[in-house]
């Protein structure tokens, strides 16, 4: 029996507090009804005997503390899944906002997911080209990695992402895929950017888009990505589908994650984020993957912007500690104009090792991986003592070095938005560069692998 | 005797009504039966970790306590199997509640259908100790559990019986010395936050072969020593750890996947049934035991997961087996005690770490050792324990790095610019350190003969060397240095390129055994040798810098482990040759 009670005692946003109430449950989805009939929600976040402290997704904005009723519904804060979903544009909540009919639910489910058995997960292996060279051949990413782009304010990382989102495949298989967007506090520009794109490519009516915008209540972020990786894991493992899963801006989550504790009054962690960031991030993260006896799986493409492009700032550095790897941007390649101004040195894909090789790309990408970060960055060092001392300091390997270093950014790196090079341009390219070293400094890659690809002068 | 909730926050539940419950208990609330541990009591009312998300638990939930501190099972059974925190199998949840750990799963450790076969090896009317053997068990192919008398058990066997049993049944009877009959089974509990006890420790003297070349031959560890794996992320600490539990030649290795990625543990569950534990031939998973607490599961169990870990070794320990526990990350287990700390309202320490963060940091690596351990006859058996860190942003100077660093003996430093430049293992060879080396000396002289030692010293000078001249060449450029110099740089590289990088992921170079390490330096020092002889007496230095044996020596660690000793061999003699030839040449032109 569901019970209301007229004995809200404390507003302040984003919490509240309901005095006498009885039979409430942590984590519970709240309802307000306003003295004007509008509903709010919110979740418990505390039960102290009689007394519930409730977290607000919405504004507080018109609650009445004498005549506001407050319902508690007996469930977590669920969102109706089904296949019409795609297609669809809902709000942070789960509403549909695209005026659409609402959605006919097959199943109500609870948004915050449960931990994956490690023991059910199976590892992903499946070579996904996005056609993007400085990712397929240097950073390769795999279907059910979790891959965040690191960037900062003003770097083209919406660019990139969707040219992620149109161009990626994987060889030789039949497509069932979706994509699900999140918009999370970012402008509506930004957000039509994507939903444009989708549009153009057809995308989008594979496409499942929850939108925060910036306007929107900053605390309703904190449900809108627990949105979409529920409809994510809805579409993945029970329609089979392999999902795409675009999360942006998490360094708006945690801002909204960060009011929520402020108001709290939680000890603070690291630059005001409260202590459980890394827990809270992970239970976002780690619900991509694939698993055992299932055919679908859950790629997540998480974008966040560096404050100051400062990679040891809490929301990268603890993304970092759990993502599969990053892809970052730089603003210094950017500058030059290069396109996309993917920094190869600092990215990095965990998983790229179980997805490349024979059988999955080609037998020389190991190496020939290898070699090209290497000599890149002998490359990239050789160039700057070349500033500092001229040319004429460099021994003669060292200037061949700095000319590869130059080149690779010119044609490896700088390939634009449009391009879409399949896996075999992408390492043919990289042996094109490697023909400007000796053939005695390509120690990291097997002889006959040198003698079988290795272009003839 | 039970209680009722009267507030939750998270995973911290405060009940009341609990009089009769001991602080540390281990309890079950709700319907559900989430079960959860006693921190804190103030007069009848306990504050209670649940090791379970508690989504759903309101005021008014029984609460009931078992009367026991929170313990592990600890019998045959335990090898090849992946537990969670609190030692609850995760395969077998798997079965009961598909891809996902559903709440209040209650599944004993040990399973109850599988039966054993027990063979006798003490006999009736033995007077024994707890520790003493009563018999063993074979559970794997690779190890053999043997099973000892719990602690409180001492006394004279009345009787004892082979054949095959389950943990459950009883195996022998001892009478105690006060005439009580105690029934004995293949399992023990005990509690995971007490260490087992041991007679004495011993001081480590002999080093864990783990093969690879930057910790064997220039920060190596000892058996029974302690560990840290220091990095940001990105740096490649997972996998030295991961290659740590691959070849490290222990008998048993423990491995804690604590608030880290699960597709790690999934990869761990994956290859180590497919990889050959060189010292014995066997699988390796036949001889390791996994305990996730993956970032996405309950943080309170994460906590936990440690002691579980450490405990389950030390059971092992008792066998006389030398254990390694390997802990990635202790920073999430730290975090996981700073948010139960925030939500009891402690006051906090440094970067709202609880106040006892070191102290604890310090019982857990404690635990580890060289023991004679309890039982009548004298053997012995080691713990080595290594832990990762990952301090935020890199920065050491962070509360659990610094607790750690305290503690700890070996420090292997890694560093994001060696990951970039994808030098691995980014162990950092300027910054890390082993305080075992003295201990270890004597071990060093007489296996591996006195120039072991010395060589480690001369690589080490060496890449001081090169980091003090590569000051000069960044301000005058290299041709400023003299050949001897030079010399000293192209060395170091070889040092760096074809020695300290080893690739974790090809199956020749992943594991390097310590003869072979020692001959690989071995040659490149004398290259260093012959070559400051050479330029003495004029040998042209570029000519000596692109010798062809340069190229022999670069892939000289990609020999096949049957081959290289012969190989190595050859390439000595080819340089030396060429060597001579540089001299022979370098005089003409003059």
């Amino acid at each position: 029996m569901i019970r209301e009670y007229k004995t809200i005692r404390e507003v302040v946003s984003p919490l509240m507090v309901v005095k006498e109430v009885e039979g409430v449950t942590y984590d519970e989805l709240a309802q307000i009804e306003l003295p004007d009939g509008s509903i709010r929600h919110g979740k418990v976040l505390e039960v102290n005997g009689d007394t519930a402290v409730v977290q607000l997704f919405d504004d507080a904005r018109g609650i009445n503390l004498a005549q506001s009723k407050v319902r508690f519904l007996g469930h977590p804060l669920e969102l109706a899944v089904s296949g019409d979903m795609l297609g669809r544009v809902f709000n942070g909540m789960g509403k549909p906002i695209d005026g659409g009919p609402d959605i006919l639910p097959d199943e109500m489910k609870d948004i915050n997911g449960l931990a994956m058995n490690p023991a059910a997960r199976a590892y992903p292996a499946e070579f996904i080209q996005t056609g993007v060279s400085t990712i397929d051949g240097l950073n390769t990413l795999v279907r059910g990695q979790k891959l965040p782009i690191f960037s900062g304010s003003g770097l083209p990382h919406k660019e990139l992402a969707a040219q992620i989102a149109r161009q990626a495949r994987v060889l030789g298989d039949g497509e069932n895929f979706a994509v699900v967007f999140a918009a999370i506090g970012i402008t509506f520009e930004e957000s039509e950017f994507f939903i444009r794109d989708f549009r153009r490519t057809g995308a989008i009516d594979r496409t499942v888009v929850f939108s925060n915008l910036a306007n929107d209540p900053a605390v309703e972020r904190i449900s809108t990505p627990r949105m979409a990786l529920t409809a994510a894991e809805y579409l993945a493992f029970e329609k089979d589908m392999h999902v795409l899963v675009i999360m942006t801006d998490i360094t708006n989550y945690a801002e909204a994650l960060r009011e929520v504790s402020a108001a709290k009054k939680e000890v603070p962690g690291r630059r005001g984020y409260p202590g459980y960031l890394y827990t809270d991030l992970a239970t976002l993260y780690e619900r991509a993957g694939r698993r055992l006896d299932k055919k679908g799986s859950i790629t997540l493409i998480p974008i966040l912007t560096m404050p100051e492009d400062d990679k040891t700032h809490p929301i990268p550095d603890l993304t970092g500690y759990i993502t599969e790897g990053q892809i970052i941007l730089s603003r210094e390649l950017y500058r030059k104009g290069l396109v996309p101004p993917v920094d190869v040195l600092p990215s990095l894909s965990r998983l790229k090792d179980k997805g490349i090789g024979e059988g999955k790309t080609r037998e020389d990408h190991a190496g020939t991986m290898n070699q090209l970060f290497a000599a890149y960055a002998r490359g990239k060092d050789a160039k700057e003592l070349m500033t500092i001392l001229g040319e004429a300091a460099l021994t003669d390997t060292d200037k061949l070095y700095a000319k590869f270093a130059e080149q690779f950014e010119k044609q490896y790196v700088n390939q634009g938005n449009d391009t879409n090079r399949s896996i075999q341009e992408t390492l043919d390219l990289g042996w094109d560069l490697l023909k400007i070293l000796p053939r005695t400094e390509l120690k990291r890659i097997k002889e006959d692998l040198i003698d079988k690809y290795l272009p003839a002068q | 005797m039970s209680g009722k909730v009267i507030k939750v926050s998270g995973p911290l539940v405060v009940a009341d009504g609990l009089s009769d419950a001991n602080v540390a208990d281990v309890v079950r609330v709700g319907e559900q039966h989430l079960v959860g541990e006693i921190l804190n009591m103030t007069g009848d009312s306990a504050s209670i970790q649940v090791y379970e998300e508690t989504s759903g638990l309101g005021p008014g939930a029984v609460v009931e306590t078992t009367g026991y501190p929170l313990s592990v099972e600890l019998g045959p059974g335990m090898l090849e199997g992946i537990y969670d925190g609190i030692q609850r199998p995760l395969t077998e949840i798997r079965k009961l509640s598909g891809d996902t750990i559903a709440r209040g799963i209650s599944v004993p450790a040990l399973s109850r259908e599988k039966t054993w076969e027990f063979v006798p090896t003490a006999k009736e009317g033995d007077f024994l100790k707890a520790g003493d053997f009563l018999g063993t068990v074979q559970e794997t192919s690779a190890i053999e559990h043997r099973i000892m008398v719990p602690v409180g058990a001492d006394g004279t066997l009345k009787e004892i019986r082979g054949g095959m049993f389950n943990v459950d049944e009883v195996i022998a009877k001892i009478e105690k010395e006060d005439g009580t009959i105690r029934e004995l089974t293949m399992a023990q509990k005990w509690p995971v936050r007490v260490a087992r006890p041991y007679v004495k420790k011993f001081v480590p003297e002999i080093p864990l072969s783990t093969g690879q070349r930057i910790i064997d031959t220039l920060f190596p560890l000892a058996k029974g020593g302690t560990a840290a794996v220091p990095g940001p992320f990105g740096s490649g600490k997972t996998v030295v750890q991961h290659q740590l539990a691959k070849w490290s030649d222990v008998d048993i290795v423990i491995y804690i996947g604590c608030g880290e990625r699960g597709n790690e543990m999934t990869d761990v569950l994956n290859e180590f049934p497919e990889l050959i534990d060189p010292h014995n031939g066997e699988p390796l998973m036949k001889r390791t035991v996994l305990i996730a607490n993956t970032s996405d599961m309950p943080v309170a169990a994460r906590e936990a997961s440690i002691y579980t870990g450490i405990t389950i070794a030390e059971y092992f320990r008792d066998m006389g087996y030398d254990v390694a526990v390997i802990a990635d990350s202790t920073s999430r287990w730290a975090e996981a005690l700073r948010e139960m700390s925030g939500r009891l309202e402690e006051m906090p320490g440094e970067e709202g770490y609880p106040a006892y963060l070191t102290s604890r940091i310090a019982q857990f690596y404690e635990r580890a050792g060289v023991v004679q351990t309890i039982g009548s006859e004298e053997r012995r058996g080691s713990i080595t324990a290594i832990g990762a860190v990952s301090p935020p942003g890199g920065d050491l100077s962070e509360p659990v790095s610094q607790g750690t660093m305290r503690i700890v003996k070996v420090f292997w430093s890694l560093d994001s610019s060696l990951a970039y430049a994808r030098h691995f293992p980014a162990i950092n060879w300027l910054t890390s350190y082993s305080l075992y080396t003295g201990n270890l000396l004597p071990w060093y002289d007489e296996n591996m003969g006195k120039s072991f030692v010395k060589n480690r010293e001369r690589a080490m000078s060496i890449l001081q060397e090169e980091a003090s001249l590569n000051e000069i060449v960044r301000l005058v450029g290299r041709d400023s240095l003299g050949a001897q110099d030079q010399l000293t740089l192209e060395t170091a590289k070889m040092i760096r390129e074809d020695f300290l990088q080893q690739n974790a992921f090809m199956d020749v170079d992943s594991y390097s055994e310590l003869k072979r390490q020692a001959m690989l330096l071995a040659i490149i020092l004398k290259y260093d040798d012959l070559g400051r002889d050479a330029l003495a007496k004029g040998a042209d230095m570029n000519a000596l810098f692109s010798l062809p044996s340069r190229e022999q020596i670069g892939r000289a660690k990609y020999v096949s482990a049957e081959e290289y000793e012969e190989a190595y061999q050859k390439i000595d003699a080819q340089m030396t040759d060429e060597i001579a030839k540089a001299i022979a040449a370098g005089g003409e032109e003059l």
